[in-house]
This record gives structure tokens, sequence and C-alpha cells, in this order.
């Protein structure tokens, strides 16, 4: 029996996993990351845009602060968002980033003077402030009153990936690579490491931990078309479901971009439009202006998403053998733009589909993208049910964006709940409520029950091809549970769900027998636990019946928030049952800061709280008399839904702007 | 009249095959038919491969776009991304085999992480500054615009082995850190972030397993798939070492 002890067992290397690392070995703790694959291999590396931060540096960031971006996020979230948990996020992102800085990502910078841009298809010149100059820069992107997309390129992942690991490795921080994570190890509502497999040699190892982080990233593979990498599986969230007592959040809350090239699915940054790219349909028309007159091609990813569906359905499309699509234009921006800042995406272009994006549209379709979904924690990362359990960045949900998440935010979220989660991980690891009590023979119960599972897999001479369920359960998800959803098709979806999932106790590995590394029983595993999470997502969509956000019934085209404003919240509390446990968790609008309203997008069909108007009076009314008294803004905000406290302390100060508390 | 189905080519696909875990095998070629489709690249052959014909072939792949540099091997011998090589750019017979000089965890799949993470340690690829700690609240320290660029252009390197693979020198010489190395090291001294001194850099990589042990044969700069300018970066490190040496 193979045990390995730490103090923080981190379960994924990308930048949400190696921050939450980085951050409690500085506060003087041992940790280990496990990762699938070398850190900078990880999906981070492929957010190609940027990372939002309110810096207002850029003469279009003007004006930008927390609140802005405060205001923004909950908009975007359609009111599913923690609103303390987004305070907390908007006012650390310009912390997270100057952090970054530091640490060696080459973040573009302002340039005084004037430059030209693409505006509404038109030359604007913009004008940089001198005092600006060598400042972070940021981009426009979708849903957002301000540019604030901060970026390097469009290889922002990538840049702030490598600084990100680059620090791990100066910190010493052990990364244990090819290490997969296949079941948590725990007792009595406690966690306490996990069982994990070498990838390499198939030597079964347990890690016994005080404190457990899953930063596995989202579960956007269940999809059989996803923009995500294929590593993206949800693994992370299936061992935290196996658990029985961990609970998953808003697990039907799946964002499409609407900018994936086709067939392959592979991405074409948001920043593409938010540079002035346009969408076209099969006869060269703008079309995202007729829908949107306002914000046009950058309306929020699910409306933009959802607009190309429709107008793909008038017959608009582009025909193509691959199904229809639609025309992304980044020509307007020429060629040395995009050979600047759009460089990744001319890369694309150029090996995947043999086009030249300078001088050729791009075919595009929304595409599965993000989960908004995944473990549901505190705002302190750990989760509500499991002590010991946390989790950090998309694989969590924390849960910053409701049901539709901004462009940008993502990628911030990783640094900024990881550089959090850091210090309540570490305070938790400080008191004694992280008391450890765990016998060896529980290791071993837990160690020997994985081995004989494996041990059945590989025996099994007759039995179910893991292939050809997985291929099954990625088609019912891309039919029946994508951008517009309905009853019937989603009653559909979970039975036959159901069926595989049953189905899949039998899956046999044929012919590949070998224990150590073996790709026929990894998928065959994998299999196993994505089902169960395709499971909780389609059964979440078929339950909730409204559309908010991403979630889009065509059954319940309103937003209800009389009987919807509220998280779905998954167990799978016996492990012989075929289907997971429901309940809710209701969103409180008496302590909202901003309570629901219009996000601004086509006709406003919500069924309102009774309870949103009460709130909005006394939100009105306390603003009315703070301002007559000469209250600033964070005494407002203070007054309106207090969340500081809840920092730590370090990260508590007030952030400098150019022309703000300096 | 009956629709005429347009029949892709059958591609022959040669893999040098070998499970160092399994004490019976030995290193072979073994050649699967595939039929072309459109826009098929590696890997997708090779998905289909496992998915179809032989469910314990191993190989490496992430985003499957170019951008996380897990997939190099070499293709007809010359190391490159496998996920974005189009097959319709390639014979209808090709072969596949492993980077050579990396660990070989079986088939196609390698183990550039470990030799990589020693790189990294050796040259100690972050940001050197011993100033007092970071006010996460003040504005960030400015850089110059085009310097920010010029650190990303090196920036850019995906650590996938293309390079090293190709390189005659750590052929010869197995410590000697490759282009990788190298172009890492000019990223950092280009970073006025990083306070090292050119001397610093000097006891670093100015030897002959550094910059004066590169031969020029410059394959890396051939193979490398994101066209980083190893050349002349290599070419810059030397005349700035040979200067800092007198």
């Amino acid at each position: 029996m193979k045990v390995i002890y730490t103090d923080v067992l981190v379960i994924g290397g990308g930048l949400a996993g190696l921050r939450v690392a980085t951050g409690v070995k500085e506060r003087g703790h041992s940790t280990i990351v496990l990762s699938l694959v070398p850190p900078k291999r990880s999906h981070s590396a492929a957010a190609q845009g940027g990372m939002q931060a309110s810096l207002a540096n850029s003469k279009m960031g003007e004006g930008d602060n927390e609140d802005v971006h405060f205001s923004d996020t909950i908009k975007g979230s359609d009111w599913g968002a923690d609103q303390e948990v987004v305070r907390m996020f908007v006012h650390c992102a310009p912390k997270a980033i100057r952090q970054l800085a530091q640490w060696g990502v080459p973040w573009s910078r302002v340039q005084q003077g004037d430059h030209t841009s693409i505006i509404n298809a038109k030359k604007v010149i913009i004008s940089e402030k001198k005092e600006a100059h060598g400042l972070i820069t940021a981009r426009d992107f979708g849903g957002t009153k301000k540019w604030r997309t901060c970026y390097t390129s469009d290889g922002t992942g990538h840049s702030m990936l490598y600084a990100m690991d680059n620090k791990a490795q100066q910190d010493k921080v052990e990364v244990h690579e090819r290490l997969e994570a296949i079941s948590l190890i725990h007792e009595n509502g406690q966690c306490f490491g996990a069982v994990a497999r070498n990838l390499m040699n198939g030597e079964l190892v347990a890690y016994i931990a005080k404190a457990t982080t899953i930063a596995t990233g989202g579960y956007g593979r269940i999809y059989s078309v996803s923009t995500n990498a294929i590593i993206c599986q949800g693994i992370g969230q299936a061992i935290a479901l196996e658990t029985g007592v961990a609970t998953l959040g808003n697990m039907e809350a799946i964002q499409f971009h609407p900018t994936a090239i086709v067939p392959v699915g592979i991405l074409t940054t948001e920043g593409c439009r938010g540079d002035g790219g346009l969408l076209l349909d099969k006869d060269g028309y703008r079309f995202m202006p007729d829908y949107e007159p306002d914000k046009k091609e950058l309306a929020s990813r699910d409306v933009v998403s959802r607009r190309m569906t429709e107008h793909i359905r008038k017959g608009k499309g582009v025909k193509s053998r691959y199904g229809d699509h639609l025309w992304l234009d980044i020509t307007i921006l020429g060629r040395e733009h995009i050979e600047k800042n759009l460089r990744e995406v001319k890369e694309i272009c150029e090996n995947f589909l043999g086009i030249d994006p300078a001088e050729e549209w791009i075919p595009v379709r929304p595409t599965q993208h993000y989960s908004m979904g995944g473990i549901r924690t505190k705002y302190t990362g750990e989760s509500q049910t499991m002590k010991g359990l946390y989790s950090s960045g998309e694989a969590a949900c924390w849960d910053m964006h409701g049901f539709n998440r901004l462009g940008g935010n993502s990628v911030s979220e990783t640094v900024v709940s990881g550089m959090l989660v850091a210090e309540y991980i570490s305070d938790f690891i400080e008191s004694p409520r992280s008391a450890m009590n765990i016998h060896s023979t529980t290791i071993e119960r837990f160690l020997k029950k994985e081995q004989d599972k494996l041990n059945a897999l590989l025996k099994r001479e007759q039995g179910e091809d893991a292939y050809v369920l997985r291929r099954r359960m990625e088609e019912i998800m891309m039919d029946k549970v994508g951008i517009f959803r309905n009853g019937q098709d989603l009653q559909e979806a979970v039975i036959e769900l159901e069926e595989l999932h049953k189905r899949s106790k039998n899956i046999a590995v044929f012919r590949s027998k070998s224990r150590a590394a073996n790709p026929a029983l990894v998928n065959a595993y994998r299999t196993q636990k994505m089902i169960k999470i395709a499971l909780t997502v389609a059964y979440g969509a078929l339950l909730r019946e409204e559309s908010r956000g991403a979630h889009s019934r065509e059954d319940f085209p309103k937003r209800d928030d009389k009987n919807w404003l509220k998280r779905t919240i998954m167990t799978w509390s016996d492990e012989e049952s075929t289907m997971p446990d429901v309940s809710y968790e209701d969103i409180k609008i008496s302590n909202m800061e901003i309570p629901p309203g219009f996000r601004g997008y086509g006709q406003d069909l919500t069924d309102h709280h009774p309870e949103t108007k009460i709130r909005q009076s006394m939100v009105d009314m306390m603003t009315q008399k703070l301002e007559a008294e000469g209250a600033d803004r964070f005494e407002i905000q203070n007054a309106l839904m207090p969340y500081l406290d809840k920092l730590p302390k370090k990260y508590r100060g007030i952030n400098e702007r150019l022309g703000e508390n300096i | 009249m009956s629709q005429e189905i347009k029949k892709g080519r059958i591609l022959k696909v040669s893999i040098l095959r070998f499970d160092p875990h399994d004490p019976e095998d030995f290193p072979h070629m073994e050649t699967f038919e595939i039929e072309e489709a459109d826009g098929m690249t590696i890997y997708i052959v090779l998905n289909m491969i496992r998915e179809h014909h032989d469910n314990s072939l191993k190989f490496d792949f992430v985003c499957r776009a170019g951008i996380c540099g897990s997939c190099s091997m070499l293709v007809n011998g010359r190391p490159m991304l496998a996920c974005r090589t189009l097959t319709k750019k390639l014979d209808n017979h090709f072969t596949l085999a492993p980077l050579p000089l990396f660990e070989l965890i079986g088939d196609l799949s390698i183990y550039t992480g470990n030799w990589m993470r020693g790189l990294n340690t050796r040259l100690e690829t972050w940001i050197h500054d011993k100033e007092e700690e970071l006010n996460v609240d003040k504005l960030e320290k400015r850089m110059e615009p085009a310097l920010a660029d010029e650190i990303y252009e090196l920036d850019r390197c995906i650590e996938c082995g293309c390079c090293v693979a190709g390189c005659g020198t750590i052929q010869m010489n197995e410590n000697f850190v490759g282009a990788v190395g190298l172009n890492k090291i000019a990223r950092y001294q280009l970073d006025p972030r990083d306070k090292r001194s050119d001397e610093d850099y000097y006891n670093i990589v100015g030897d002959e397993d550094g910059v004066f042990g590169c031969m020029t044969l410059l394959g890396c700069e051939d193979v490398c798939p994101k066209d980083l300018p190893l050349q002349s970066k290599i070419a810059y490190l030397r005349r700035m070492m040979i200067k800092t040496a007198m």
C-alpha cells in the first residue's frame, strides 16, 4: 500500500490548482499537485482573449471600476450568481492581475497617442492618455460596459499558465504528473484525500491530506463537439458526486460559445468580435443588429449563440456537409492587427481550415464551451457538505457566473478564486477544525475498492463497449441538451442516459488488458463517471422549467424568479441508485445589492418575485439617502451588501487607479 | 441517377509500437488502414485507430488545437504537432514515431513533462526579483508596449520538444539545453522585471552545455511549430555572452 501524506492535496494543475498550491505554500503548508498532464499543457493554456480586471487604464476603459464589473457580471449571470462572491471577485481581480504582472506575464500595454480601432464596422480614432502609457491595456468583450479584458495578444491563458507554473516551480511546489484522482477518501463527512492512479505504470496511490482541492476544470467533453481540451471530462465533479456527500450545483448551466470553427469545434476568441469582427449569414448579411440593435455582436455569449441558432433555423445558415454554419468576418480588422493581436486565430485558421482570415471569412457556429455548474462550495471554496473538500476555478460552483459567464471572467476567476481559496484553506489547516482521525484500514478499504473496480473492468470478457456508450452519451447531450431545450427532448435524454448508466456498470475492457499505461482502461472508468455527470446535467435541465441565462427552454421561455430563483443541487447518495438526488437552494433577494431586473436583451419576459420590488425600493432609498449625505461609492456599497469582512485581511485594500485612490 | 459517394483515399498509417511495461514486447512497426475524410488530421486518424482497430494504442493529445504542445511526434521522420497536421498534406502512406530523446511511456506517448521541468529548474525560468513584497493595491509597474510585445513573442514557446528532437547537438551532448532552453534565457534576459545580470546568465548558459555548444545546424528553427526566432536569439545570446566574458 503506497500512501503519501501532505497538508494540501490539489487535484488539477491548471491556473486555479497552481494558484491554490502556491498560495498555501506561501503560508508554510506542504502541498502536492496531481496533474493528468504536464501543468503547462492544461486547458487554461487555451484561453485566448483575456482576463477581466477593472484597471481602467485604456481610454475605452475610463470610468471603469469594481461597481461596473460587478453589475456586468450580475446581469450576465441572469441573477443566478452569488452577489457576495461576485463582489469578492471584482474587488480582487485587479490585485490578481498585478501579481501576475510581477510574476512575468507580458500583458499588452497602453501606447499613448492615437490608434485606430474598428467599432461597429467603422474605423474610429482612439486617443490614449499620456499618463496611462505603459500600464496594462484592455480590449472589448461581450456583455461589458467598458473595455476591461486585459490580454497578451490572443495567448493570454498560455502566458498566465506559464507564469503561474514557473512561479510554482520557483516556490518548489511538488507536482505529480500523469496522476489521476479516481476517488476521494472520506469518512463521517470529512475528506481525507484521494486515491490516484499513475497513468504511466498503473500504480494506485493513496494521498492523505488535511485539505483536498478539486481544480479539474469543466465537463465539456460530455458533448460530442466542444471547444474544451479532451481532458475536460468532469472527472473531478464525478469523484465528488460519488462520495454521496459532496454536492454539485447548477450542472445544467452550460455555455455555448458563438464562434468555434466548423467542423472541429476549436475556439476563435471573443476578441475577434471585441476587436470589431462581424457575424455574417449565407448572403454575407450582418444579422446581429436586427436581433440586438444595442450590443449587436457583443451581446452576452448566451444571447449571441441563441440568435445565431435562430438565424440558422430561418434558413440563413451556410450549408456544409457538417451542417449549417455562419461566417465570422475579421478581414475588416486588417492584416497587421490580426498578425499582432489575433495570431492564434490566424494559426488555427491556416492549420485547420487552410484559409487566411485576413482574406477570407471563418466558418463558425455555437459550440459547447464552459461549465458554469460544478462542485457547490461556500464562498471559502469549501464544499457545503463535506469538511476539508475544496474546489476552485471552473470545477467549482462558487458561484460567480450563475447561468451565464462573461467572456474574460473565467481565467480571471481561476487566479482570483485560487488566491482566496488558498488563504481559506490555510486558515482551515491552522484551525482545530482540520484535526484528522483516520485509520489505516479505512485508507486500505478505499484503495481496495478502486483496485477491485479496475480488476472487474479488465477481467470481464464480455460486456459493454465503453466507446459505444460514450459516443451515444455525447450525441444525446448534443442533440437533446443543447442551446435550445424542451421538455420532451430532455425527458428522452434522461431516460436514455439512465439506461446508459445501467449498462455502463457492465463495461468490459476488450483485448487491451495491461494494468500499466492503458488507454482502453482509462476510457472505461472515465466513461462510467462521465455518464453520471451527463445525467446530472440533463436531469437538472429537465426539472428547471424556466429560461435563465444559457439555460433556454422553448416550452418555458420566461425567466421565472417566483419559482426558480434557486440553485439546483445534486448528490448521488445511494451508490446503487440509477439517478441522482435533487434538491434546491434558494437565492435570497433580501440581501442582494442589485435585485433581479432586466438584462436588456430582446423583450423582458421575466416573472418577477414579489420580494424584488421591496428590495429594489430599499436599495434605491438607501442609495439616495447616502448620496445626499455625501457618502462615496464604497460607503454606499458597504451599506447595501457588506462583504469585505469575508475577504482575507491582506486582500481588503482599496485598488488604485489612474485618478482614483492614488 | 444514383448519387455517387465520393470515396476518400485509403491511408496507410505505419506506427512505431512498443510497450516498455511489457517484458515480451519489442519495438516494431504496425500499419493500419483508414479511409480519409475531409479536413482529417492525425488527431482524428489516431483516435479512429484506437476506437476501431486497436484500443491499446498510446498517444498524447490535450488541446487538439495546436496550443498545448502535447502531441509532438515524428511524422515521416520530422518532428511536428500531430493535432494540426492535415492528412491531405501527406502521401497516402506515412509513418508515425515517438519523439526521440524523451522517456517513452508507450507507442507515441512520451514523458516530456519531467524533461521540461528539469530544464526549467536548471535555468530558473522565473522572474528573479528580490525587492520587497508587491503591494497588490498599487498601480502596476509600467512597461514599454513594444517591449511587452517582444517578450510575448518569445513567451509563446509551448515546450512541445520538437526543437529538442530536431537538434543535432543534443544527440551528442545530452546536457545541452537545446533551443527551448536558450529561447527561455533570451526571454528573461529581455524582461526588465528579472533582475539577473548578464553575468548571471553567463553562469547558466555560457558554456558548451549552453549557447557555445550549439553547432548551428538550426534544425530547431526549421521544426518549431510556433515559428520562434530561434536562430537570431541564439546568435544574439552568443554575442552577448562573448561580450560578458570579455
